[in-house]
């Protein structure tokens, strides 16, 4: 020990076996910050293989130059070895919180990724050479390495079980990141008890230790609120409105005077621009049944396309089946909410029935002559199943034989197949179907499907006020250029999902 | 997570790490001990005699598939003076069903392949029921979707993760993707492949199979040792052959004949208008949806909880004593015929006109438990599929009640786990499985599914397990084919015989077509 005072002879058995047990802590909070990292980055960025490689990687070469800048510390080793604790404890401890947080505002999320893994990884790299150094002297040298190397390994082991069994799907990342700073710092202090008479000036690294024990805490206790910050910052415009019900999250944002829903993070209307997308739904069908008395609504909990339903004269009743009562609550009840849809969900000639359409259809009922089903995108099964051709089927035996039906059926530039699929099914139920489409802006070009039982002989008839459709608006919207025009698909059965299928491709490919 | 989940989760956890479920009791039982009384026929009961004496033209012995489908078919031919004696609560056999207030679920069989033309008795059954709704212009029958299993249909936990399908594809090398492909094609020739008397080598019911000397040789050998033979030896594949075996059979690939191994892969043709060939058919509660359809054509002739003692074969008929074990009381049954739709075991025992077999047909015992839980708990990769299997696991996974539904939310749930024991001689399975308490099955199912599901123990709120010490007959080497099994077919006028133990495998289209057929039998028997 060249910059050192001899350590008193009765404490030399005890402390370099309690820095050895220090070097299994040290070795599993090293793994896990990595750990922690690569699956926060294979969630957030997607493609698991090159993130988990690139995060090892990047994390290995900074411990590489951890261990080689280590040459370069000299003074007091102990003291030295205690603050790396506290700064891994630290940085690792708030590392996922952080990346949380900063994925919804940094330009590139990458930058400050691989920025904190370097950090962490060339801190780690550190420990072991200098604890090597310290503990130099206390054993036989190939005692030490055989030690040190052997506990390091071991808690390598003990970090690569508990991550996937315990910490992710109990605490979840950011608490199991503040947790393991914990035992970061908790090595620190450890080390000041045991080596205090080696020490010169512990006054300092006490107050670092309980600052940022402290502070970890406190991280540990709001981990679940980082979330959902992080959540928010994943909206482009402030967050006004947010619940989670059981069946989806709503969120509501406000910019100014543009208005936007999301549910479970996709945009269901911008107040913009809505109105193309609404007036596109709803027109082109109904201004050609002039005796259409009685219109269902399956999904459109907005109060949005019952809106502009509620244009004609000849429309006795609507009837409004949406799974979620919190939505049909808020649109009916919220002052902002209600003046974008007109008070329609309070409308004497609406009926509102919080029910899944599925089962609800399974009741008979008196026919409806127009049908709008505006449910959301197909992106997962459970919505997939609306899409197929035993809903359409269903639906059908509620419809009378001159009714139409109309479909939200994506958008046919970016998920051409999903389009057509719902063509393909609408057509294998029999129906003669019309599809159709409107630039949305903040959607981009989107699809419908109009499919008539037997086609109308009228001309469209549109009522006043609308501000996108007209008549020569309509003899447009029919026609499909090249690169939206029909393609062969599978039909969307229940036992085959292949909407979602074509879907979740589609989409994927578009937003990579 | 809320925070009582957290904190049952991290109570649980642990103790699960080594191997145990700590102190906390999880609700529920060991439910179906009929077996206890039927093994009062082993010898040394003294059964009252019969108090008194009922008659009947036809009386069916065993409410399984076979003795429901024999009932059905008398009833579509107007036969109707006959009586079901079954001696468990409920009828159905392997293909009873449960239920509870979150979902209705199986208690064994749980779905049927759609059947191929040789399977016309069941086709014309699907039809009936409203399975089948009508044909194309290509003459192939349209399925009710509501039935047809929704998608997905099946994920495979291996690698860490679920991947869509059964069969173990990521991560194979060359000389393994070799040995699938090929596996797959001689599959595929075998389902094409025809004997020498021109019927198929493989079809189901198997009995409609080729006689063909040289295809009904594979019988004599071990499904290992056939594959060992092509050169098939890789783990994934010899896995995924094994999983299918304990699955179809209740044995493994070291203990089933290479013809039955074949048939499970060559034997299915089916056509459909609107389902890819491999799909099934299921239902919440299983083949228990079927077994409930076809008792509905016995209502008011089904006697339950009825013990069958003996069969005597009288000139004036047949004598069928049978002991209401709710009562305690016996009663005679004089009939003109009887139809025995019971395991050959017991069959032994109670029928007297029945010589010993020259072996004893081997039945595979089987686990299956119901656990009713808060919600499937996530696990990485793919999402919840019917059928759930982990890769190289001892159990056959878990098929989830709730797929069909149609209910847009995650929810509570009831999976049910299948395990067949198998790798050790039955008769010394059934010994070590009954005086199994209720936590060791339900630890060795938490360790069966540990890996994709660390923290299932959270998530449960009652497991119900249930021990089928005789589950099915496995075609061990040379029984499909051999003495054995072509003894069990001979009928005994007036005595006629049902099962699916008699076709060697346990399947429904088999049950089906041989309990209407017995049936057919007694009429043309009785006229």
């Amino acid at each position: 020990m060249p910059d050192d005072s001899p350590a008193p002879q009765r404490h030399a058995r005890a402390r370099p076996w309690l820095l050895l047990l220090s070097v299994f802590a040290i070795a599993t909070c090293g793994l896990v910050y990595e750990l922690i990292a690569g699956t926060l980055a294979s969630y957030l960025l997607g493609d698991s293989v090159t993130q988990f490689s690139t995060i090892i990687g990047v994390y290995l070469f900074a411990m590489g130059v951890g261990s080689w800048l280590s040459r370069f510390i000299n003074g007091n080793l102990i003291a030295f070895f205690i603050r790396v604790e506290f700064l891994i404890a630290l940085i690792g401890g708030c590392s996922a919180a952080v990346l949380f947080l900063v994925f919804g505002w940094a330009v590139s999320f990458r930058i400050p990724l691989y920025g904190i893994v370097f950090v962490i990884g060339t801190l780690v790299g550190m420990e072991i050479p200098i604890l090597l150094r310290i503990l130099e002297g206390r054993f036989a040298f190939k005692d030490l390495v055989s030690n040190v190397f052997s506990f390091d390994y071991v808690g390598a082991l003990l970090a690569s079980l508990l991550f996937p069994l315990v910490l992710v799907p109990h605490l979840g990342l950011v608490r199991s990141a503040f947790l393991f700073g914990l035992i970061n710092a908790g090595v620190g202090i450890l080390a000041l008890v045991v080596l205090k008479d080696e020490l010169k000036n512990a006054r300092g690294l006490w107050f670092t230790g309980c600052a940022t024990t402290a502070f970890l805490i406190l991280g540990m206790a709001q981990g679940d609120a980082v979330t959902r910050w992080g959540e928010y910052a994943a909206f482009s415009d402030p967050v006004i409105y947010s619940k989670s019900t059981p069946y989806q999250r709503i969120v509501i944002t406000r910019n100014r005077d543009d208005l936007r829903l999301y549910l479970n993070s996709n945009l269901q209307f911008s107040s913009r621009d809505e109105y193309r997308y609404h007036e596109a739904l709803v027109h082109p069908g109904l201004s050609r049944l002039r005796d259409a008395r009685r219109v269902l609504i399956l999904g459109g909990g907005d109060g949005l396309a019952a809106r502009e339903a509620l244009r004609y004269p000849h429309v006795e009743s609507i009837t409004l089946v949406d799974l979620d009562p919190e939505m049909t609550r808020l649109f009916s009840d919220q002052e902002m909410l209600r003046t974008q849809n007109g008070g329609a969900l309070t409308s004497p000639r609406v009926q509102v029935e919080n029910a899944d359409a599925f089962t609800w259809l399974a009741t008979p009922r008196e026919p409806f002559d127009f049908v709008i089903i505006d449910f959301p995108d197909p992106s997962n099964f459970s919505l997939g199943k609306l899409y197929s051709t035993s809903f359409y089927q269903r639906l059908a035996r509620t419809m009378s034989p001159s009714a139409a039906l109309v479909v939200q059926s994506t958008s046919p530039y970016v998920a051409r197949k999903s389009f057509w699929c719902v063509d393909a099914t609408l057509r294998s139920c029999g129906f003669e179907t019309r599809p159709y489409h409107a630039l949305v802006p903040s959607f981009g070009e989107w699809g419908f499907i109009l499919a008539f039982k037997q086609t109308p002989a009228t001309k469209p008839e549109l009522p006043d006020g609308l501000r996108f459709v007209n008549a020569e608006v309509i003899d447009q919207m029919f026609r499909f250029p090249p690169d939206m025009a029909r393609v062969e698909t599978d039909i969307n059965r229940l036992n085959n999902q292949a909407l979602v299928r074509y879907f979740d491709e589609e989409w994927a490919e578009y937003l990579h | 997570m809320n925070r009582r989940r957290f904190l049952q989760a991290t109570a649980t956890t642990p103790a699960l790490l080594l191997g145990s479920c700590g102190a906390q009791k999880i609700p529920g039982g060991i439910v179906g001990g009929a077996h206890r009384i039927g093994h009062q026929l082993r010898g040394g009961t003294t059964f009252p005699s019969p108090s008194r004496t009922v008659k009947a033209d036809v009386l069916i012995l065993g409410g399984g598939i076979a003795g429901l489908a024999a009932a059905h078919q008398l009833s579509k031919k107007q036969i109707t003076d006959f009586l079901l004696l079954d001696l468990e609560a409920q009828t159905g056999g392997n293909s009873l069903g449960g239920s509870n207030a979150i979902s209705a679920y199986p208690w064994g069989a749980h779905y049927v392949p759609l059947p191929g033309p040789d399977c016309h008795e069941v086709r014309e059954l699907f039809e009936e029921f409203g399975l089948i709704t009508g044909h194309d212009a290509a003459g192939r029958p349209v399925y009710d979707e509501f039935t047809l299993c929704a998608d997905p249909h099946e994920r495979l936990f291996i690698h860490g993760q679920w991947e869509e399908g059964i069969a173990p594809i990521a991560g194979l090398t060359i000389d393994e993707q070799r040995q699938f492909r090929e596996f797959h094609e001689e599959m595929h020739r075998m389902s094409e492949l025809r004997g020498n008397d021109g019927k198929p080598a493989f079809t189901l019911p198997v009995d409609r199979s080729t006689r063909d000397p040289a295809i009904l040789a594979l019988d004599h050998l071990r499904m290992s040792e056939w594959m060992k033979s092509k050169n098939w030896t890789c783990a994934p594949l010899r896995w995924q052959v094994d999983y299918s075996c304990r699955d179809d059979f209740g044995g493994s690939i070291d203990e089933i004949s290479a013809w039955a191994g074949i048939h499970y892969f060559a034997s299915r043709r089916p056509d459909a208008a609107n389902a890819d060939h491999d799909t099934v058919l299921t239902w919440p509660e299983g083949n228990a949806w079927l077994a409930n359809r076809l008792a509905q054509s016995a209502t008011g002739r089904i006697r339950t909880e009825t013990l069958v003692t003996r069969v005597t074969t009288e000139s004036s008929g047949v004598q069928v004593d049978a002991l209401d074990t709710r009562t305690g009381e016996s009663t005679r049954y004089n009939c003109r015929a009887v139809v025995c739709a019971m395991p050959r075991f017991i069959l032994q025992r109670i029928v007297s006109s029945l010589q010993p077999l020259q072996e004893a047909p081997v039945y595979s015992p089987w686990v299956v438990a119901n656990l009713t839980l808060d919600e499937l708990p996530p696990s990485p990769g793919e999402l919840p599929a019917w059928d759930s299997v982990v890769y190289g696991g001892r159990s056959l996974g878990y098929v989830n009640a709730t797929h069909q539904s149609l209910h847009p939310a995650p929810r509570e749930t009831v999976i049910t786990h299948y395990e067949a024991l198998c790798d050790s001689p039955p008769a010394q399975l059934r010994e070590w499985m009954l005086p199994q308490t209720h936590d060791q099955w339900c630890r060795r199912i938490f360790n069966a599914l540990a890996a994709p599901h660390p923290d299932l123990a959270a998530h449960v709120q009652n497991i119900d397990v249930w021990l089928w010490g005789h589950g099915m007959i496995r075609p061990t080497p040379g029984f499909m084919w051999g003495p054995t099994r072509a003894a069990m077919q001979a009928h005994q006028p007036p005595v006629f015989f049902a099962h699916s133990d008699m076709s060697g495998i346990s399947l429904f289209e088999e049950a089906f077509t041989r309990g209407a057929h017995a049936a057919d039998g007694v009429i043309r028997f009785l006229s």
